[in-house]
């Protein structure tokens, strides 16, 4: 025995004559989690928070979180002289004096889009396979806490530094406070501590930012990796892969490896934009007051749909009665991202009531087995795209030279007939697919080769598919709609007879698919 | 048709087939080699990023072809990390992928739902236990635990009372009175109407008085743009066009939309543009808006001149400036 093992048996002893843990990590460390590349993509979003938790870390220790006025003296000069507050002066402080600062705080906020894409990327992923299905329905609505939540923190942290254009962005999250209905302007008092933009903010967010939700993002990524852990992981279908089991590569060594490797990956692209690309630099914008403002301001981009929803919105308030509320704030500001996101958190349990499918399921679905999901999600990544591209409306008019008051009116009526067209498209292109799923395990692939009949026509040689091939075609189930009778036995009228219709209608549309291949169509090919 | 048509039912797990390296002694030496080298390349990058932090000055820059002039010490130190990195996760995955074994493996699943046994099981322990606690009994004690219960949330949102003063008639004031003289912003200085020329934009702010200082929440409601026109170029009521004076014309320069600085005046077609959402307001029909999501026009401030021959408000606002709020008349 090697002096190494010698001492790692020893510490093993250590730990489990008082914890007991060998036969629990015995069992873990053989763990088999399957392989796939869009399996990483939840795990680039663990990595760029544990980066954003290290960088932000080290931000702190210079960031000083203060409203407080001070004149600037450090090494930037255009700005020498000005007046600014506290946090402003101390980023200036972190980019230009701290030696490694820039390169903090740009892989930071590099970290920060990384985390907000791979979360996005890791939904659409679960979406369109189908993983959120039973069991694993609280996780997918732990994904959207997280999400939820990542957009906020995003913004708080964009917030902090206090310049020009970050402040105009906390402008724009007062007003949309401050239009709720009765409590609005409370709201906004409390949260600025007397009228906009007051000395309170910025200290409060810092809290917010580097404490109390990097706390729950903490909690609630440890619950959603416990459940990863314990429910044991989707995988793909395929031969041999079942929903009785997992096909994949044990945790120690090969796994262990390969997800540690990749976090070095991942931090290694974050430090490398972080070193060459740069992002936020807030010393060409000055500091902020409410007088001014930077022309073209962009928000990042997981706050652009946001401000595409506001830059579309039709210009209606209403004034009734000493009172007043701002439709052309609360619809896009409040309401339709509410409906969104309480859409995308329940889509689990609606899919279930649509399908009437109460099991469990481990094995995922190919998107085109799925075409009225599919579709919707088509469905909402095109309302977001739509959004998106609104948000860039000014960018948009001056590369192809059209005006703003044109591109704006296309997305507002981009928004109503685009999302439902790119779901009816979705959803035939779905069908086809599986129609041609269809053809290839009735006839086979098309090899080009020609032969010739003995009476002289010519046809094409077509090769069946393997066993494992037709298989991976053919091992989904399709389930019937729902039958939701109106009259019950005796032909009397049901109660809820309306609600009935509506779900069977729903569960027709979400069961709608081509007859996948039986065995008995294969034999009578083989017949002839 | 004489080839074979496929089965349709599971063939079971593909058979396993064999890397190089498993195999072949010299393959596997080979892989092996590799990862040191990217693992060597990682140390490298660290000693990259050492001399950079220590060496490097803050304040040297140098050229890189498509980048332009780079900081020399972040970019130095910001490469350096990178190769620590990458080649660290590299070879990892290379090793992982070329020289540790490679068989997938299979693990059961089972189902989530315990056994009929064990929930009912867990049912009766519930009702039991919770019978001992007598809460079913006693509903006296159940009442009043559900009156602590609901009332103790109640602390701790009180506590956030605090955390700010109430609105008032806040919202609805700004420091514009009658007489205040617009001055320049930032320099200070007060304004004649010859000051400004016609077609030119100027942001002012009220005068202070002896003794007071300008805070961003003044700057936020008082800030205000005066555009010179040709008197006859408005299309205002009397009202409004007494409001004006030579010309000048008077507004709030907080957008009624979101409150952002309405900054972009466009000269030819006398419009008012708010970069956020680009509500577009037009200058000679007292700022209507005319494109965008802001419903309302940018309130018009009064003005005249003093006995000195500055421009002073004749009053204050008649409504409030800025975004709207639910207690907000008109
Ligand atoms: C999911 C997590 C996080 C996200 C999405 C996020 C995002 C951001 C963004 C976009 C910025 C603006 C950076 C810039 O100046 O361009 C920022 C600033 C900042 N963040 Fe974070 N952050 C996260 C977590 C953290 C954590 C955990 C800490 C500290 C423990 C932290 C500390 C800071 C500090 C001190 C700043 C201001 C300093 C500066 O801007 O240079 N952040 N954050
Ligand atoms: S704030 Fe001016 S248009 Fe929205």
């Amino acid at each position: 025995m090697s002096t190494g093992e010698k001492v790692a048996g020893s510490v093993a002893n250590y730990v489990d004559e008082r914890t007991g843990a060998a036969k629990w990590l015995k069992k873990n460390l053989t763990k088999v989690f399957p392989d796939h590349w869009s399996f990483m993509l939840g795990e680039i979003a663990l990595y760029s928070f544990i980066i954003l938790l290290l960088t932000g870390t080290f931000l702190t220790f210079w960031f000083d979180p203060s409203q407080r006025e001070v004149i600037y003296h450090g090494s930037y000069l255009p700005l020498n002289g000005i007046h600014m507050s506290a946090a402003y002066d101390s980023t200036l402080h972190i980019s230009f004096d701290v030696r490694g600062g820039l390169l903090m705080r740009q892989i930071h906020h590099w970290a920060a889009l990384l985390f907000m894409s791979s979360i996005v990327a890791h939904m659409l992923r679960v979406f369109f396979t189908g993983a959120f299905r039973k069991p694993r329905e609280f996780n997918w609505i732990i994904g959207i806490g997280l999400l939820t939540l990542g957009i906020v923190e995003g913004f708080l942290g964009y917030s902090l530094p206090d310049d020009l254009l970050s402040g105009t962005g906390i402008r724009i999250a007062e007003a949309i406070i401050q239009a709720i209905p009765i409590v609005g302007s409370y709201l906004t008092f409390f949260a600025f501590g007397g009228p906009f933009p007051g000395t309170s903010f910025i200290p409060r967010i810092f809290t917010v930012h580097v404490l109390l939700l990097p706390g729950i993002f903490l909690a609630l990524i440890t619950v959603h990796l416990m459940l990863v852990w314990y429910q044991k992981h989707t995988q793909y279908p395929g031969p041999g892969r079942t929903e009785k089991n997992v096909i994949g590569y044990p945790l120690m060594p090969v796994y262990m490896a390969k997800a540690g490797g990749f976090f070095f990956i991942v931090f290694g692209i974050s430090a490398f934009l972080g070193a060459v690309a740069s992002i936020n630099p807030i010393w060409l914008y000055g500091p902020y007051t409410p007088g001014q403002i930077s022309a073209g301001s962009q928000p990042d981009w997981y706050m652009g749909w946001l401000d595409g929803l506001v830059r579309m919105a039709p210009p209606i308030e209403t004034h009734a009665f000493h009172h007043t509320i701002s439709w052309n704030i609360l619809i896009p500001g409040v309401i339709v991202p509410g409906i969104f996101f309480t859409f995308l958190a329940l889509y689990p349990f609606i899919e279930s009531w649509m399908s009437n499918d109460k099991r469990e399921h481990h094995l995922l679905d190919r998107p085109r087995n799925a075409p009225n999901r599919t579709a919707l999600g088509a469905f909402g990544i095109t309302f977001m795209l739509v959004t998106l591209a609104n948000g860039g409306n000014d960018l948009i008019a001056t590369h192809f030279s059209l005006s703003i008051n044109q591109i704006t009116w296309m997305s507002r009526i981009g928004i109503l007939i685009l999302p439902p067209l790119a779901f009816f498209v979705t959803k035939r292109l779905c069908l086809s697919l599986q129609r041609a799923d269809r053809e290839l395990v009735l006839h086979g692939k098309e090899t080009g080769r020609l032969v010739r009949l003995p009476h002289g026509e010519f046809v094409e040689v077509h090769e069946p598919l393997t066993d494992a091939q037709a298989w991976t075609l053919t091992q989904h189930e399709q389930l019937p709609a729902l039958e939701l009778p109106e009259v019950d036995a005796h032909g009397v009228l049901r109660p809820g007879g309306l609600r009935n219709r509506f779900r069977a209608k729903v569960s027709r549309s979400n069961a709608e698919a081509i007859a996948k291949p039986k065995p008995d169509d294969l034999k009578g090919i083989e017949d002839h | 048709m004489s080839d074979k048509a496929p089965r349709l039912s599971d063939p079971g797990l593909p058979e396993h087939v064999h890397r190089k390296a498993d195999t072949d002694p010299a393959a596997a030496k080979k892989a092996e080699r590799q990862v040191a080298i990217l693992f060597t390349l990682s140390a490298l990058g660290t000693i990259l990023f050492i001399y950079s932090y220590i060496w490097v000055k803050t304040d040297r820059f140098i050229f890189i072809p498509i980048m332009g002039d780079q900081n020399a010490s972040q970019l130095g130190m910001g490469i350096g990390l990178t190769f620590s990195l990458l080649f660290i996760g590299m070879g990892a995955i290379h090793w992982a992928k070329s020289l540790m074994p490679d068989n997938e493996v299979a693990a059961e699943r089972h189902e989530f739902r315990s056994e009929e046994a064990d929930r009912a099981d867990f049912v009766a322990t519930v009702k039991e236990q919770g019978a001992a606690s007598g809460l079913g009994r006693r509903s006296l004690i159940k009442r009043s635990l559900g009156l602590s219960l609901g009332l103790i949330g109640l602390s701790p949102l009180l506590l956030l009372r605090d955390l700010g003063p109430l609105p008032k008639k806040s919202l609805e004031q700004t420091s514009w009175k009658t007489g205040t003289r617009l001055v320049t912003d930032p320099s200070g200085r007060p304004i004649k109407p010859s000051d400004l020329e016609v077609g030119a934009v100027a942001q002012v702010l009220p005068e202070l008085q002896p003794g007071q200082e300008r805070t961003l929440e003044n700057v936020g409601k008082d800030a205000v743009l005066l555009i010179r026109l040709r008197p006859e170029e408005f299309e205002l009521s009397p009202e409004r066009l007494s409001w004006t004076y030579q010309g000048i014309i008077a507004f709030s320069k907080i957008c009624t939309h979101m409150g952002c600085a309405v900054a972009l005046y466009e000269q030819q077609t006398k419009h008012l543009l708010c970069p956020c959402h680009q509500s577009t307001f037009d200058v000679p029909r007292a700022a209507k808006v005319i494109f965008g999501p802001a419903a309302r026009p940018l309130p018009q401030l009064a003005i005249t001149v003093d006995s000195e021959g500055y421009l002073v408000a004749q009053k204050p606002f008649t409504e409030p400036v800025g975004p709207s709020f639910w207690e907000r008349s008109s």
